[in-house]
C-alpha cells in the first residue's frame, strides 16, 4: 500500500474497525452552531471585501455533457475577467471542468495564473474500477490540469470498505505529480454528519491537499452545517499534526450571501490565515454574476439586474 | 348604486393547493350554481397530493401547526358575511370559527394529554407519543354545511394529517368557500383537499383506496357496511365522526400510538 | 504557510477580516419620557420616581414610577374588581381569543419589543430577537389554547381559578419572564397584578399598549413598578391569593418566611449552580458549544446557567483547550449590534457583584483566563471568564454569580459526576454530554434537578415545563403543569 503523510493520532491502519468509532457530530447541535454563524451581518467594507475573496476563491465551474470547446473558453474569459467594466475585480482561482475541455480552457486562460482544475476518477459516480479511475487522472494530468477534483467510491464507504477509499486515494495523489488533490466526499450520499467527519480524516489521512463537499451533481450539496462539519475535521487535524488541509465547498452555492456565510464559517473556525485561494475554494458557477451583482450594488447603492453581467 | 352586472364565481375543486375542473369535465347544479362534479380520478389525484403533502405538515412544529389553524379561523372569520349566506347563518359561522379556534390550540397539547412516560418494571426508559396515521378520507355531513365540514376535517388536521374531504353534495358552496380560506392560511397545498360532487359515487374509490390511512364516514348515509367492507383491504382505521362535538377524543381517533424502549444504565 | 492577504482592490484590511458594525436601528421604538402605573386599563400618574437606563452606555432612558403601598393596593382593587366583574365568570374560550390576540400582536411588534428589551436590559439584540422575544409570544399562544381545556388538563378535578395572582419578576429575562406569568395565569381565569424588576420596566409597559390593543379588559393585567419595596408591598396585600417569584433564593425565602400561615398559594423560582457534566465520549465540537452557551448566553443571567463544568479528566485537556480557542471568537459589545454575542451586563450592582466573586476566586487559588476583549469605557461590561483549577469548596464554584464565569472542575466516573452534581443546596438545571443514551438516561434519573439537557443546553418552550427541585424553588412554568399554580381545585 502506497505511503501517505502525517496521521492524526489514532488513525492507524486497519481502518475497518477504528473508522466507525471516529468522532461522533450532535446533528441539531452542529446545525445550530451553522445557524448561528449565518446570522452574521456583514456590511460595507467588510462585506466589499468577502465578495471579492469570494471571487478570488472561486472555482468557476462547468461540468455538462453538452461542454464544447466554445463553452469551456467562454467560461474560461469569464474566470480570467470576470466583470470588464470594473478591473479592481480580481479573477477567480481556477476553472474546473471535464478532461476533454481542458486544452481549450488552457487556450484561453494563457498565463493569467487562473489555474485549470480537472474532475477525474469516472466523475460524479466513482464507480469504476480503480485502475481506470487513476489513469483517467494520469491523462487529465498529461493534458494540462494543474488541479484534480477526484471523487472517493461511496459505495465502497458505505459498505465498509474504508480500506479501498483509502488506497484509491493514495493512488490518485501519486498519479496527480505536481498538481494539487482535491477529494470530493459527495456528502449528500454518506447520510450522516457522523460519517461526513469520517470521510474527511480519512481523505486527509489519505494525502488530501483539499477536501471537498460534494460534485454539485446532487442535492444536499455544500450545506452550512456539513461545512462546518468538514471544518472542524481540518482544524483537528491542523491542531494534532500542523498541517494545513484546504476546504472547498462546491454545489449549491449559488446567492452571494451564501458565499459570505461560508467565509464566516471559515474565519470563525479556522482563523483569518485560512482565507486565502491556498486554502479555501468555492465551486460555482452562477455564484459569480450574483457576487459581481452584489458588488455594484454596493458601489452605486441600487439594487441590479442580470441583464448587465455577462452570461459568461 | 348603478346596475352594475357582478363577475360570477366559478366553483372548482381545491386539489394540492390548486383550484382544478373536474378531469371528468362535469358539473352540477347546487345552490342555483354549477358545481364542479369531481370524478374517481380527482380522488386519485387528491390523495397523491395530499400523501405527497403529508409528511411535511407532519414534520412542521406543534407550534407551527397551531398557528397555520389559528390563522385559518382569522380567515374565516374575516369571510363571516359571505360564509353566512352558504350556511344557516351568522351563528353557525361564529360556531365554527370557534371550533377551528379550539382544535388549534389542540396542537401543541397533544402529547401531553394523550401520551406520556411508563413505568415498566425494568430498568428501561419507556415512553407513548402519538403520531399522525398519514392520510385521511372525509364525507363531510351533508348538514349542517359549514359547522359539518369543519367538524370533521379539524380533527384528523391538528394531528397532523392530511385529508380529502368530501363535501356536502346539496350544499357545497360553504366548501368550496372555506377551501379559499385554507388556500390563503398558509396550509401547505395538499394538506386539505376538498372533493364537491356525488358522495355516493366518490366513497367506494376512497374507502377502497390502498394509499389512505383512515376513513371518516360521517357524511356516507346509509351504505357504511359496504365500506367498511372496502376499508378491511388495507386495514383502514374506520371512524364514524359526529358533527357535533368536538373533543381531544375526535384527534385521537387519527393518531397512531408509538411507544419506544431505551435501556437507563451506565 | 499561506499569507495573508491584506489588499484586495485598494481596501486594507488589517488583522484578518473585521465585520463592520451592523446595529439595529432603534427608530422602531418610541420610549415615552414618563411613565406612570398601569391600573384598571388607564395610565396613573406616578408620585415618586426613579430613572431607567441603558446599561449599554448608562444613558437614560425614562422616568419610571416607584410605586408605593398604596399604588399597589390600588392595583390589587382594579384586579379584584376585573376578576369579580366577569373575566372569572367569562368562558374559557372568549378568554383564549384574548391570549391568542395578545401573541399574534407580539409576534406583530416582535422588532418594536426585541430592539427595547437589548437597549434597557444588555442583552445582545439576535438574542431578544431570536429567543426572548419569540418564546414570549409562542407562550401566550401555548396558553390560550389551554384555557378553554382545563378539565383535559386536570381530569376530575373540576379547576377554578384562583383569584388576583401577585406576580414579580426579574431582570434577565424581562419580556419572556413577563409571559410565563401572566400567559397561564389569565388562561387559568385569573387577574393580575405584575412588577417588573425595577432596572427592565420598559418592555412591560410597552406591553400594556399591546393590552390595549388586544381590547382585553380593564383591570385583567395590572402594571405597577418600582424596586423590592414595591414587591414587599405586592406580597404583604391583604388583596392578593397568589404569589408568583422569580428571583434570588434569598429573596425567595423572604418572601416564603413573609407568606407562612397566610393560606395564600406560592410559587417560587429562585437561583441556581448548575452542573454540565461532559463525558469522554461526548460529540466535542458540540459539547463546546454546549458549554459557551450554558454560561454565556444572556451574559451568563441565568437562573440555570451551566455555571459549573464538570469534565471527565480523560478528555479535560482537549476539552478546556478547545474552550479557550472558542471563547476568543465571542463578540463583546454593544448590544444593539447584530454580531455581538456577549452584551452588557444588566446593572453597577451586578458588575460589582461578579468582581468580587470573580476576585474571590483568584484569592482562592483559581487559575484565571480571559479572551483578549475591548470593551467598552462607558457602560457596564465584563469579559467572559472560565476558572480552571477550581475546588468545590471556592465561592466560585458554591455561590450564583450570575454572570459570564465559568468553573471548572473534573470527575472520573458517573457516579462521582452525579454525586458532586447534586452536591448543593440548589437544583434547578444540569446538562448531561455523551453520545451514549443510556447513560444519559441514566443520570437524567439521577440529577436533582428540575430541568436536564442532555446534549444541549439552555432550551426553551412553552410546552415544556421549567422549574427547581431545593432552594431553587418549587412550582413549574410551561406545560401542563404550569396551569397548576394558577387553580384551585375542588378535590
Amino acid at each position: 500500500m502506497a505511503q501517505a503523510p502525517a496521521l492524526p493520532v489514532g488513525f492507524e491502519l486497519p481502518l475497518e474497525a477504528r473508522l466507525p468509532r471516529i468522532g461522533a457530530v450532535d446533528a441539531v447541535a452542529l446545525e445550530a452552531r451553522a445557524g448561528e454563524l449565518a446570522k452574521r451581518s456583514i456590511k460595507k467594507d467588510a462585506k466589499v471585501w468577502a465578495l471579492l475573496l469570494a471571487i478570488r476563491t472561486t472555482d468557476l465551474t462547468t461540468l455538462e455533457g453538452a461542454d464544447t470547446p466554445g463553452k469551456a473558453a467562454a467560461v474560461a474569459s469569464k474566470a480570467r475577467r470576470p466583470d470588464p467594466s470594473d478591473p479592481s475585480v480580481p479573477s477567480c482561482a481556477a476553472v474546473c471542468v471535464y478532461p476533454n475541455l481542458i486544452p481549450a480552457v488552457r487556450e484561453r486562460l494563457g498565463d493569467s495564473g487562473v489555474k485549470v482544475a480537472a474532475v477525474a476518477t469516472g466523475f460524479p459516480s466513482g464507480q469504476y474500477p480503480t485502475a481506470i479511475k487513476v489513469a483517467d487522472v494520469r491523462s487529465a494530468v498529461e493534458l494540462g490540469a494543474d488541479e484534480i477534483d477526484m471523487v472517493i467510491d461511496r459505495g465502497a464507504f458505505l459498505s465498509g470498505r474504508y480500506a479501498k477509499v483509502y488506497d484509491e486515494i493514495v493512488q490518485v495523489k501519486e498519479a496527480c505529480g505536481a498538481a494539487h488533490l482535491k477529494v470530493i466526499l459527495e456528502t449528500g450520499e454518506l447520510g450522516t454528519y457522523d460519517n461526513v467527519r469520517r470521510a474527511t480524516l480519512l481523505a486527509i489521512a489519505a494525502g488530501a491537499d483539499f477536501v471537498k463537499t460534494s460534485t454539485g451533481k446532487i442535492s444536499p450539496a455544500a450545506t452550512l452545517p456539513v461545512a462546518l462539519c468538514m471544518l472542524e475535521a481540518v482544524r483537528d487535524v491542523y491542531e494534532e499534526t500542523g498541517r494545513r488541509v484546504g476546504f472547498k465547498a462546491a454545489g449549491g452555492v449559488r446567492a452571494a450571501k451564501q458565499a459570505i456565510q461560508n467565509l464566516v464559517l471559515v474565519h470563525e473556525t479556522l482563523g483569518p490565515e485560512w482565507l486565502t485561494p491556498d486554502l479555501y475554494r468555492l465551486g460555482a458557477s452562477s455564484l459569480l454574476n450574483d457576487i459581481l451583482m452584489q458588488l455594484r450594488k454596493e458601489r452605486t447603492g441600487a439594487y441590479q439586474s442580470g441583464d448587465y453581467f455577462t452570461l459568461d | 348604486m348603478s346596475d352594475r352586472l357582478p363577475v360570477k364565481k366559478t366553483y372548482k375543486l381545491f386539489i394540492g393547493g390548486a383550484f382544478p375542473r373536474s378531469e371528468s369535465g362535469r358539473t352540477y347544479e347546487a345552490e342555483g350554481q354549477n358545481v364542479a362534479r369531481a370524478s374517481r380520478k380527482d380522488a386519485r389525484d387528491a390523495v397523491k397530493a395530499a400523501r405527497a403533502a403529508q409528511p411535511g405538515w407532519a414534520a412542521a412544529t406543534a407550534y407551527n401547526r397551531g398557528q397555520v389553524i389559528y390563522r385559518l379561523a382569522e380567515m374565516v372569520e374575516s369571510r363571516l358575511e359571505e360564509f353566512s349566506l352558504l350556511c344557516s347563518g351568522p351563528d353557525e359561522v361564529a360556531a365554527a370559527i370557534d371550533r377551528i379556534v379550539w382544535y388549534a390550540g389542540w396542537a401543541d397539547k397533544l402529547p401531553q394529554v394523550l401520551g406520556g412516560s411508563n413505568p415498566v418494571a425494568g430498568p428501561y426508559f419507556n415512553f407513548t407519543v402519538p403520531e399522525p396515521t398519514g392520510v385521511v378520507a372525509v364525507l363531510a355531513p351533508e348538514e349542517p354545511p359549514l359547522l359539518g365540514l369543519v367538524s370533521r376535517i379539524l380533527p384528523p388536521l391538528v394531528g397532523g394529517n392530511s385529508v380529502i374531504a368530501v363535501a356536502s353534495e346539496a350544499r357545497p358552496l360553504a366548501a368550496i368557500e372555506l377551501a379559499e380560506a385554507i388556500a390563503t392560511s398558509d396550509v401547505p397545498g395538499g394538506v386539505v383537499n376538498l372533493l364537491t360532487g356525488s358522495a355516493a359515487e366518490l366513497s367506494p374509490w376512497l374507502a377502497s383506496h390502498m394509499d389512505v390511512n383512515a376513513i371518516d364516514l360521517a357524511g356516507a348515509n346509509g351504505n357504511t357496511a359496504e365500506l367498511e367492507r372496502a376499508a378491511a383491504e388495507n386495514v383502514k382505521r374506520v371512524v364514524h365522526g359526529r358533527a357535533d362535538v368536538q373533543s381531544p377524543w375526535e384527534i385521537a381517533a387519527f393518531l397512531e400510538q408509538k411507544t419506544v424502549w431505551h435501556p437507563m444504565r451506565l | 504557510m499561506a499569507e495573508l492577504e491584506t489588499q484586495q482592490g485598494g481596501l486594507a484590511v488589517p488583522d484578518g477580516w473585521t465585520y463592520a458594525p451592523a446595529p439595529e436601528s432603534t427608530d422602531i421604538v418610541r420610549i415615552a419620557e414618563r411613565y406612570g402605573h398601569y391600573v384598571g386599563g388607564e395610565w396613573l400618574e406616578a408620585s415618586e420616581i426613579y430613572e431607567t437606563i441603558a446599561p449599554r452606555d448608562e444613558s437614560p432612558l425614562a422616568t419610571i414610577g416607584q410605586a408605593t403601598k398604596a399604588d399597589v393596593e390600588n392595583a390589587v382593587a382594579a384586579a379584584r374588581n376585573a376578576y369579580a366583574d366577569g373575566w372569572s365568570s367569562l368562558p374559557g374560550s372568549e378568554r383564549a381569543k384574548y391570549l391568542f390576540r395578545i401573541a399574534r400582536i407580539l409576534q406583530e411588534r416582535a422588532r418594536e419589543f426585541a430592539v427595547l428589551e437589548s437597549l434597557n436590559g444588555g442583552k445582545p439584540i439576535k438574542e431578544s430577537r431570536d429567543v426572548d422575544v419569540p418564546l414570549a409570544a409562542a407562550h401566550f399562544f401555548y396558553y390560550a389554547g389551554w384555557a378553554d381545556k382545563l378539565e383535559y388538563a386536570f381530569p376530575n378535578r373540576r379547576p377554578r381559578p384562583v383569584g388576583v395572582a401577585g406576580q414579580i419578576i426579574p431582570w434577565n429575562f424581562p419580556l419572556l419572564m413577563l409571559a410565563w406569568k401572566v400567559a397561564p395565569a389569565l388562561a387559568c381565569g385569573n387577574t393580575v397584578v405584575l412588577k417588573p424588576a425595577e432596572t427592565t420596566p420598559l418592555t412591560a409597559l410597552l406591553f400594556c399598549d399591546v393590552l390595549r390593543q388586544a381590547e382585553l379588559p380593564p383591570g385583567v393585567v395590572n402594571i405597577v413598578t418600582g424596586d423590592g419595596r414595591t414587591g414587599a408591598a405586592l406580597v404583604e396585600s391583604e388583596g392578593v391569593d397568589k404569589i408568583a417569584f422569580t428571583g434570588s433564593t434569598e429573596v425567595g425565602k423572604a418572601i416564603q418566611r413573609q407568606l407562612a400561615g397566610s393560606g395564600k398559594k406560592l410559587t417560587l423560582e429562585l437561583g441556581g449552580k448548575a452542573a454540565n457534566i461532559v463525558f469522554d465520549d461526548c460529540a466535542l465540537d458540540q459539547a463546546v458549544e454546549g458549554i459557551v452557551n450554558g454560561i454565556y448566553f444572556n451574559q451568563g443571567h441565568v437562573c440555570c446557567a451551566g455555571s459549573r463544568l464538570f469534565v471527565q479528566e480523560s478528555i479535560y485537556e482537549p476539552l478546556v483547550e478547545k474552550l479557550k480557542r472558542r471563547l476568543t471568537t465571542l463578540r463583546v459589545g454593544d448590544p444593539l449590534d447584530k454580531n455581538t454575542d456577549v452584551g452588557a451586563i444588566n446593572s453597577a450592582m451586578q458588575l460589582e457583584k461578579i468582581k468580587e466573586l470573580v476576585a474571590s476566586g483568584e484569592e482562592e487559588g483559581a487559575e484565571i483566563y480571559q479572551p483578549p476583549c475591548v470593551l467598552p469605557e462607558k457602560g457596564y461590561w465584563f469579559a467572559p471568564t472560565v476558572f480552571t483549577n477550581v475546588a468545590q469548596s471556592y465561592r466560585i464554584a458554591q455561590e450564583e454569580i450570575f454572570g459570564p464565569v465559568l468553573s471548572v472542575l473534573t470527575f472520573r466516573t458517573p457516579d462521582e459526576a452525579v454525586e458532586k452534581a447534586n452536591n448543593t443546596p440548589y437544583g434547578l438545571s444540569a446538562g448531561v454530554w455523551t453520545e451514549k443514551g443510556s447513560r444519559i438516561l441514566w443520570m437524567a434519573q439521577r440529577l436533582r434537578a428540575g430541568v436536564v439537557w442532555a446534549n444541549t443546553y439552555n432550551r426553551f418552550d412553552p410546552t415544556s415545563p421549567f422549574g427547581g427541585y431545593k432552594e431553587s424553588g418549587f412550582g413549574r412554568e410551561g406545560g401542563r403543569h404550569g396551569l397548576e399554580p394558577y387553580l384551585r381545585f375542588d378535590d
